[in-house]
């Protein structure tokens, strides 16, 4: 996130696309709630009926997938009604020219065509978003889980920068983070072309300063992707996996082929709390332990550095994450004894020494306070919102990137004529290992569900909570149906939750070219009644 | 700014805040039941009642804004009897079963009684008697220690945006119910029972657990979305017993239906306690010490970067852990092995 | 008007129970069958339903009137209506022992008409008959020569009080109001009447709702509203359709809309209906109640004045202030303020009930001292029994005993001895009724309609009713009085709202000016009234019985026996003194000590 939750209050328009907020981000949805009570003007674009669209002034239903018209749509019609923020363009951005030009083809009419979204809907968005002097867009995996993801994301970016709507207060580009630690994860170098603070592993002044940190020669090539690595396992390239903390045979999409893969390994080495759908799969399983039992730090959606810390001890002979890493890596090279633990501070101050966005960042201060980061020095209060002054790029100027309409990769068609959309539900996280584990919330939520809309229900003789076969290319799988105008006709949603009906079993691995994602949101499927 | 005087103590605040937040500010310690300041004021517990020259009767702190010049007693003989009175008023409705309530400890109502010492009562009447059935399983009713300070209520409005509450009856009949009794559209993100000031809502998962004596409390994040909201996790022993969050943290102590009860995995049974080492592809898993685990991984990786080359290695680290352990991970991975193929799934 | 003949049947809602409905029907067909056969009829006589005048005790009242000749018939049936038309209307002769008696001029005489002066004149039905005594000649007037501080002015002149209990000086609350920077304001009309026995703005409202209307036309022009709501009860079926009526008569002549009177002043009045929760006549919760909200009062500061209605500058006024505006601003503030006492200026509106001979509605200057309400324009106690007390101001006014007969009935006077105006409610009691059993009777009502938001109101009042009723039952202990009197003044004192800080009134004033009655009940376990049945002891008057069994019949725990024809007994070890037995003996043969 640009800019930080506390913010969102403040904002005079909301603009939430490609998240499903309230259920996936409670908390921060409340800040949205609060805005909206205190006068703000809130614009929901989702194919689905969410939650917050209870909220909304305006509610834009595109067809899954077109999230980028959609966009070129909104700021064709501000460039047409004269709302652009000129001073910002002028002042703090490159490309506008061919980026105006990009944009003449995508008429709110043209809009219209494409994302079912009426022109005059759009053209109020346009008004809405352009006239407020606090706006702020926020999305999730609505946008980026496309073959098209890069651009989704391009296309927020440029509507924000041609508002003036980023670099101040209460506004913003907010990617809203779908796990507690994403941040902190590629914060930390989890990433194949980046070391820790997103110090690229391809410029050799910045290889330098980490051999030189670790004292070791590093390689300048950028690693695979998680989901090129799919490709690889399968291919023979990829030979050996360390799986820590995730649960990518659930979480996948197209899961039948990455279970192929994972099967195709010489060797699979999966760290976590419980047998998870991976751990099955592999040749060594390393139980570690649970947020609970553990000291360390989380890197929220905002930027906010915060402590972890130890409540309980851990069951059995599980063993502190920490420790399992650093024995191995230790073993690797033939060292490590069971008695040598490493000290989370000590980490941390080394990232803080590597990373200047968290040089002021220490355990000690952390003990008292979060911070959020950039926070340089020890005295830096840390940093509520980024770019005031300058953008991350040479010359600190933001670029704008044309974005051409890009259609989803798989098509409903005659044989499969339903797109499938996926995501969370309120009562469930990601794969389910916790919360399917927790008994309230798998009394509330205890099954899957494919919602259905009405008139398509009608259409196949459905009723609610009669059993469906759902199927697409790659898999199939049975569930109950919910049937609900919750998702428009000829649309149906499935939470990725529960493994014994696995959405991703249906999911595309069709993937974006440029960022890798893999597109969850948009298949085809076909219904079948049992 | 606006200067005003409250027992005898200058103090000046901004436009618009009360006289509640001014005494506050000078650390003048004012009783109240219904108020919260993350919710607008409302003034229905009479306790913060407070004395202002130039008004005839004594008005409530919390809903009266400060002003220019204002001189204001907040602990006068009258104001004593006044909230004495409505002390025991709302304990004469009141089961007072604090020996086997799960609020003990935590209750306001119990710490008004004992702060102002009533052991008898000279209002004893009749009590309400809600009998009610919830099926639900995370929040439990006990409506007869509703003390109606309508903080569930509006916590379920104002910060939720839900509703799913509201009142019903008038009189001393009057109560908190859900549309009809039945309707109940709600998160269960119980924000309402964090905010009852008595045992009247209550969390069945820590029902019967321990509730003060030998309890730890942890300070921590959540574990869940990325929000990053500040917990507090209540343990006895190894078991965490509880989930709660502190008003003054930056998510102001609101939770969602996740981060406050879904912590049972943590003690999940289905939890992994040792090493498993499957030998041989299609084989079992074999429990091993760790020695002989850390030592397996380490060759069985080391052979394959000897065979094949460090980039036919690669890890997954997790948007789950720590930083910490991310950076050891990925370091491991780069400095170790020798290759860039590590990444996590902030693409799902 | 006066010109021909002219039929006036009484047509509010008391006149209506009575049967004004039928009565109208049958004079529309006498005046048929008599139009055939007479032209003069059809020309001259002019038929027309018309509000309450307040003695509904008499109705269906009819007024005929033949070349500026009144006379007034009580007690008018469809039967007699017939005759009515042969003698009085086609053969001028008035019937003279269907008329109302001297005791109606008396009633009527020693009042003062403002508010009410054109109910029972003109047609509420009709737009025609208000203009055509000079309505909305003062909005006119207002809204194309005055300036909205000059009309405030005037207002404050004139020294109108909030009729509605408070007493409020109407057009400070105004200046308030108009002095707040804001986008949006509201006038609102509270016309949800609450008081158990009040009936004053139900009358106003089904009798010249144009009145009320005009009022709010000026007082939303004076403080610069734009929309307007009436809230009213549901409960009030007729006043709710007349006031639609009047609104979209009002709509159609341009007096409501856009543009009023050519000017650039815009209102439009809405209709908001409550539910009857006696609480929503407190202003905040009214508001709530508007907004959707359940009816719960809130804190004050900050005023409706300041902050009402979604947050926007808001005038609550009832039905009786904003009556009275017209006649302020065609008549002058000298005018207005000529009458009352010195700092209670104009008239007030009463709903006299209890133990009086003429229960009814009445409009007297401030100030007219309580014996000339009671025994003037009341005509005295019902039954020829002496006068104990009387209640004004509603279930949460006080009681006002027989020493104060002399009291200048005005917001200072009755406050002055412990009561008050309220809305205008006056239960007068004599020497049969138990004060101890009165104030629990008010306190039931206080309690079953707190809105149970704040504790003093919602758990006080259940205590106060609880001690009341141990002591109307014989279970008084020692203290009471004093736990009762130190519990009434903290709920008084502590509430949230008005409902609570007045609810203990009653309380409070019967302890005071009739504590001897609270001590027979505690202390010798005795109720001198003979009202609280647990304290007496029943007993059959051998020498009055007749043995028609009526008693035994009704006995619910068989303690009565006797032969038939033969006098009957009570077995007192059995009685629980239920008070069936007193009720259902028709020759006054049971008796109660």
């Amino acid at each position: 996130m640009t800019n930080s939750v506390a913010e969102i209050a403040e904002n005079e328009a909301l603009f939430v696309i490609g998240s499903n907020t309230t259920e996936n981000h409670p908390i921060i949805a409340l800040r949205m709630k609060e805005a909206v009570a205190n006068g703000a003007q809130l614009i929901v674009a989702d194919p689905r009926r969410i939650p917050l669209v209870k909220f909304a002034t305006l509610w834009l239903r595109h067809r899954p997938g077109t999230d980028a018209v959609l966009l070129n749509a909104i700021m064709n019609a501000i460039l047409a009604e004269g709302l652009e923020d000129k001073d910002f363009i002028a002042n703090r951005t490159e490309g506008y020219d061919e980026f105006v030009k990009s944009l003449e083809t995508f008429t709110p009419e043209y809009g219209q065509e494409i994302t079912g979204v009426s022109a005059e809907d759009i053209r109020k968005a346009a008004r809405i978003f352009a006239s407020a002097k606090n706006a702020g867009l926020y999305y999730a995996m609505g946008i980026t889980q496309h073959v098209m993801g890069t651009n989704n994301v391009h296309a927020v970016g440029n509507l924000a920068m041609l508002t003036g709507n980023v670099g101040k207060r209460a506004a913003g580009v907010n990617p809203l983070r779908g796990q507690n630690n994403v941040q902190g994860a590629c914060d930390m170098g989890g990433l194949p072309n980046v070391y820790p603070g997103y110090q690229k592993v391809d410029d050799p002044a910045v290889k330098a300063k980490f051999e030189q940190a670790w004292g070791k020669p590093l390689s300048a090539k950028i690693g695979l992707p998680a989901t090129e690595m799919t490709g690889a396992m399968l291919s023979g390239h990829l030979k050996g996996l360390y799986v820590f903390g995730e649960n990518p045979a659930l979480s996948d999409p197209n899961t039948s082929h990455s279970v192929k893969a994972f099967e195709n390994l010489e060797f699979l080495v999966v760290q976590d709390i419980f047998m998870t759908e991976t751990a099955k799969l592999a040749d060594v399983v390393l139980p570690g332990v649970s947020f609970a039992e553990k000291e360390g730090t989380f890197t929220s959606s905002e930027r906010r550095v915060q402590r972890v810390r130890k409540a309980i001890n851990s069951p059995g002979n599980a063993q502190l994450d920490l420790d399992i890493i650093d024995q191995i890596s230790k073993r690797i090279e033939g060292q490590g004894n069971l008695s040598e633990k490493p000290d989370p501070a000590a980490i941390f101050a080394e990232v803080a020494a590597l990373w200047p966005a968290l040089a002021g960042v220490s355990y000690a201060r952390l003990e008292k306070e979060s911070l959020q980061w950039p926070c340089p020095t020890a005295d830096h209060p840390g940093t509520e919102f980024l770019f005031s002054e300058n953008f991350s790029r040479e010359g600190g100027k933001a670029l704008f990137t044309s974005v051409p309409f890009v259609a989803s990769k798989e098509l409903p068609d005659k044989e499969y004529p339903y797109v499938l959309t996926t995501g969370r539900e309120l009562f469930h996280y990601h794969t389910g290992t916790q919360t399917r584990r927790s008994s309230g919330l798998n009394a509330v939520a205890p099954e899957a569900f494919v919602e259905v809309n009405p008139v398509d229900a009608e259409g196949m003789g459905l009723v609610d909570g009669q059993k469906l076969t759902v199927s697409s290319r790659r898999g199939s799988i049975s569930l109950k149906a919910r049937v609900s105008d919750i998702v428009p006709p000829q649309v149906v949603f499935i939470p990725f939750h529960y493994s014994e009906a696995a959405a991703n079993l249906l999911t595309s691995d069709a993937m974006d070219p440029i960022c890798k994602i893999m597109e969850a949101k948009v298949c085809a499927v076909k219904l079948e009644l049992q | 700014m606006i200067n005003l005087t409250i027992d005898d103590k200058q103090i000046e605040v901004a436009e618009g805040a009360t006289v509640l937040e001014a005494a506050r500010k000078l650390n003048i310690d004012i009783p109240t039941l219904c108020h919260d300041p993350r919710l607008k004021p409302y003034g229905a517990c009479r306790l913060c009642i407070v004395e202002i020259g130039g008004m005839a009767k004594p008005v409530t702190s919390c809903t009266t804004p400060a002003t220019n010049g204002m001189v204001v007693k907040t602990n006068t003989a009258k104001l004593y009897r006044l909230r004495k009175t409505t002390v025991e008023l709302l304990l004469s409705d009141h089961p007072n079963d604090c020996m086997t309530c799960i609020g003990t400890g935590d209750c306001k109502l119990q710490e008004l009684a004992y702060a102002y010492g009533i052991r008898e009562n000279r209002f004893q009447g009749a009590m309400r008697d809600h009998n009610r059935v919830d099926v639900n399983p995370f929040i439990t009713r006990e409506q007869n220690k509703c003390v109606m300070c309508g903080l569930c209520v509006r916590v379920c409005e104002e910060v939720q945006g839900v509703g799913a509450i509201g009142y019903a009856e008038r009189g001393f009949e009057a109560k908190v119910i859900p549309p009809f009794g039945h309707d109940l559209k709600c998160e269960f993100c119980g924000q309402c029972v964090s905010v009852c000031p008595t045992g009247a809502l209550s969390g069945r998962l820590w029902s019967g657990k321990p509730r003060m004596a030998g309890v730890k409390f942890t300070d921590t994040t959540c574990t869940y979305c990325g929000c990053g909201c500040n917990i507090t996790l209540r343990s006895t022993g190894d078991q965490v017993i509880r989930i709660d969050s502190k008003p003054d943290s930056h998510n102001r102590g609101w939770l969602c239906v996740k981060g406050r009860f879904g912590f049972e995995f943590i003690n999940s049974a289905d939890r992994l306690t040792t090493p498993l080492i499957r030998r041989q592809k299609g084989g079992e898993f074999e429990q091993a010490t760790w020695d002989e685990a850390y030592d397996y991984v380490a060759k069985r990786l080391s052979e394959i970067k000897d065979k094949h080359g460090a980039d036919a290695l690669g890890g997954l680290c997790s948007a789950r852990c720590t930083n910490e352990e991310n950076y050891l991970f990925q370091k491991m991975f780069r400095a170790r092995i020798g290759t860039n193929n590590v990444d996590h799934c902030a693409r799902y | 008007m006066n010109d021909g003949i002219v039929v006036n049947v009484c047509m509010g809602t008391g006149g209506i129970a009575a049967g004004g409905d039928m009565v109208m029907q049958e004079f529309i067909k006498e005046f048929e069958t008599a139009g055939v056969k007479n032209a003069t009829v059809k020309e001259k006589c002019r038929l027309h339903k018309v509000g309450c005048r307040g003695f509904c005790a008499r109705d269906v009242l009819v007024d005929i009137t033949v070349d500026g000749q009144v006379s007034t018939y009580q007690y008018i049936q469809p039967e007699m209506v017939k005759r009515l038309v042969q003698e009085h209307v086609l053969g001028a002769k008035p019937i003279t022992e269907w008329l109302v008696g001297d005791d109606y001029h008396v009633f009527h005489d020693n009042q003062t008409k403002r508010v009410l002066a054109d109910l029972g004149k003109i047609d509420p039905e009709s737009i025609e008959e208000y203009l055509g005594v000079d309505g909305y000649k003062a909005a006119e007037k207002t809204l194309t020569t005055m300036k909205p501080e000059e009309v405030i002015q005037v207002v404050k002149d004139s020294g109108l009080r909030g009729r509605g209990g408070g007493g409020f000086p109407t057009g400070v609350k105004w200046s308030f109001c108009a002095a707040n920077k804001a986008d949006q304001r509201y006038i609102i009309c509270n016309a949800d009447e609450g008081d158990p026995g009040a009936f004053m703005d139900r009358s106003v409202v089904e009798g010249n709702p144009h009145a009320v209307i005009e009022g709010m036309i000026i007082g939303a022009y004076a403080i610069g509203a734009s929309v307007g709501y009436v809230y009213i009860r549901a409960e009030y079926p007729l006043a709710v359709d007349r006031l639609r009526l009047a609104l979209k008569h009002a709509e159609e002549r341009g007096f409501l809309g856009k543009k009023l009177f050519g000017t650039d002043f815009s209102l439009k009045i809405k209709v908001k209906l409550g539910a009857g929760a006696f609480v929503c006549g407190e202003e905040t919760a009214l508001i709530a109640s508007i907004e959707g909200e359940r009816g719960m009062p809130r804190a004050k500061p900050p005023f409706p004045a300041n902050k009402g209605l979604w947050g926007k500058p808001t005038i609550i006024n009832n039905v009786e202030t904003f009556a009275n505006i017209p006649q302020i601003m065609n008549k002058g503030a000298a005018w207005y303020a000529s009458i009352g006492s010195e700092k209670s200026k104009g008239t007030k509106v009463i709903a006299l009930t209890g133990k009086i001979k003429n229960t009814g509605l009445i409009e007297i200057p401030m100030g007219m001292p309580l014996k000339d309400i009671i025994f003037k324009v009341g005509g005295g106690i019902e039954g020829n029994k002496l006068f104990k007390a009387v209640q004004t101001g509603g279930p949460s006014g006080g009681c006002i005993p027989q020493q104060f007969i002399d009291l200048p009935v005005d917001y200072e006077g009755l406050a002055s001895v412990g009561s008050m105006m309220g809305s205008g409610g006056m239960v007068v009691l004599d020497e049969t009724d138990c004060m101890v059993n009165i104030s629990k009777f008010f306190l039931q009502f206080t309690q079953s309609e707190s809105c149970g938001k704040c504790v003093p109101c919602r758990i006080g009042t259940k205590r106060l009713l609880e001690i009341l009723t141990r002591i109307t039952e014989g279970e008084g202990k020692e203290g009471d009085i004093e736990l009762l009197q130190q519990l009434a003044e903290d709920v008084r004192d502590s509430s949230l709202c008005g409902l609570g800080m007045s609810a203990p009134n009653p309380v409070i004033s019967t302890i005071k000016y009739f504590r001897h009655e609270y001590e027979a009940h505690i202390k010798h376990k005795k109720c001198p009234a003979k009202v609280c049945n647990k304290l007496l002891t029943f007993f059959i008057r051998e020498d009055m019985c007749v043995g028609c069994g009526m008693c035994a019949k009704a006995c619910s725990v068989n303690a009565i026996s006797g032969e038939k024809k033969q006098p009957h007994k009570i077995n007192n070890s059995m009685c629980i003194q239920c008070g069936s037995c007193f009720d259902a003996c028709k020759f006054s043969a049971v008796l109660k000590e």
